[in-house]
């Protein structure tokens, strides 16, 4: 298996959309590969094609033309089984509105995954509540998401995310919902994460706090990648960055 | 790099064994109770009345395999007739006020149980999201609707009995409930409730396969 620390591994990928009659470029070919243990961000204006892209590295879309790999598998080769799997081992989702499923327990929540995976309640149920230890939540396991604020629920989504131990957390605006010190730390905890368990993270964002934390951050603009730059380059740009996205 | 390496397909599958599906199924009823009971309720009155026909149809039999001359001219008078040495059939009539309440019942179950999908759009999106197949959706829903059907239908079948029979005693005294055959009755509440979990999982067959359908890139839209 050549290039294996590219967990992600996007080739020559369009995606064009229907919208009547006329076809939309959404994507005009992205090439692109981010390493196992990364902190990528994915910056750009809304409309520039991020979520498609976004959505593609996730495996939830497919693209028109192109390949998406993902730990060196072709996902646009997998059947739906296939795919549920993947999304199941191997990607952990964070969204913008937490969505925790409303009816369940966040103990619950963070097992659900582990049960779609075949993991024994048991086992499933220990290791349940080590990841709420593990994102600070171990005393509220019992807690319906109604009686959690935004930022516990998105602690509850981060121990979701990785319940089964996945290659890749993909976060869609995390802190898109929450305030600026809570935000800050759902900012930390994936930081912490990702270099504790060598998890990729993933992000769509416009939080100027998420670029501090990143390894490299991609800006997409009108269906390309127009900059891929560095922590170091960024540091010295973020007076810039500031200017744009302020 | 070349290609389209499969270098490790996923081999394995995703699961959720009938036990869990059911425990889930019935932590979504308990959590929307009050829509759970206005969907079960259209069913509880469809099906009693569905039962309450039943039973009268059993007393009239009775009534007139007894040979009760007075109970027989009170049900003559009421306009129940019935041909000599025949049993009572329900009329024609009966049976299609019957239908069609059967019909507006699923019409209501079909209605509400596609607002509850759209209610939980991005539940079973995030489902999706977590690994779940659109069969386990399915499941789900199905589960659901056969758990309300049948509560919902034992109430109504028993309601329905109990009204019936309890009509007739005030109006024919006991000799309205002397001569019916009790396995009748039961076989009216058993029939009331499997036609009861029918009408439920007709009902929900279309809203649970629009659930089931839906692609998990609506629950990163975040829809409301």
């Amino acid at each position: 298996m050549k290039n294996s620390n590219n967990i992600v591994r996007v080739s020559k990928v369009t995606k064009d959309f229907a919208m009547g009659k006329t076809l939309v470029h959404v994507l005009k070919g992205i090439d692109l590969e981010i390493k196992t243990g990364e902190y990528v961000s994915i910056m750009g204006p809304s409309g520039s094609g991020k979520t498609t892209l976004f959505n593609m590295v996730g495996g939830l879309d497919k693209p028109s033309s192109g390949c998406v790999f993902i730990d060196e598998i072709d996902i646009s080769q997998l059947d739906a089984y296939e795919l549920a799997w993947l999304r199941c081992r191997k990607i952990g989702y964070i969204f913008q509105t937490f969505n925790i499923i409303q009816v369940m327990t966040a103990l619950e929540n963070v097992t659900l995954p582990m049960i779609f995976a075949g993991v024994p309640d048991d086992e499933a149920r220990q290791k349940g509540l080590e990841l709420l230890d593990l994102v600070g939540l171990k005393t509220r396991f019992q807690h319906k998401p109604f009686e959690l604020s935004g930022g516990q629920q998105q602690r509850v989504a981060v121990a979701r995310a990785l319940a089964n131990d996945p290659a890749i957390i993909l976060a869609d605006e995390p802190t898109g919902n929450l305030d600026l010190t809570t935000g800050d730390e759902i900012i930390k905890l994936l930081k912490m994460l990702s270099r504790e368990k060598n998890v990729t993270i993933i992000s769509a964002t416009h939080d100027l706090k998420m670029l501090n934390v990143s390894d490299r951050v991609i800006w997409i603009s009108d269906g390309r990648i127009e900059k891929i730059e560095n922590r170091e380059e960024l540091s010295i740009s973020l007076g810039q960055v500031g200017e744009r996205w302020g | 790099m070349q290609g389209k390496t499969k270098a490790n397909p996923p081999q394995k599958q995703v699961v959720l064994p009938y036990g869990k599906s059911v425990e889930i199924a019935v932590k979504s009823i308990k959590s929307r109770f009050f829509r759970s009971l206005i969907t079960t309720m259209s069913l509880i009155l469809a099906i009693s009345f569905y039962s309450y026909i039943k039973t009268t149809s059993h007393i009239i039999s009775g009534i007139f395999a007894s040979g009760d001359k007075v109970a027989a001219r009170k049900l003559s008078l009421q306009g129940y007739e019935i041909p000599a040495g025949e049993k009572y059939k329900t009329t024609p009539k009966e049976k299609w006020i019957l239908y069609l309440s059967l019909l507006v019942c699923v019409v209501g179950i079909v209605n509400t149980q596609l607002m509850a999908v759209a209610d939980r759009f991005r539940e079973i999106g995030t489902m999706k999201c977590l690994g779940a197949l659109d069969r386990f959706i399915l499941r789900l829903f199905l589960i659901e609707a056969t758990l309300q059907g049948f509560i919902g239908s034992a109430i109504g079948a028993v309601a329905g009995c109990v009204i019936a029979l309890s009509g007739a005693l005030i109006k024919f005294g006991t000799a309205a409930v002397a001569n019916i055959d009790l396995n009748n009755i039961l076989l009216s509440i058993s029939s009331a409730i499997f036609l009861g979990c029918l009408l439920s999982i007709i009902g929900v067959l279309y809203p649970a396969l629009l659930a089931a359908k839906m692609r998990p890139v609506e629950a990163m839209r975040g829809r409301d």
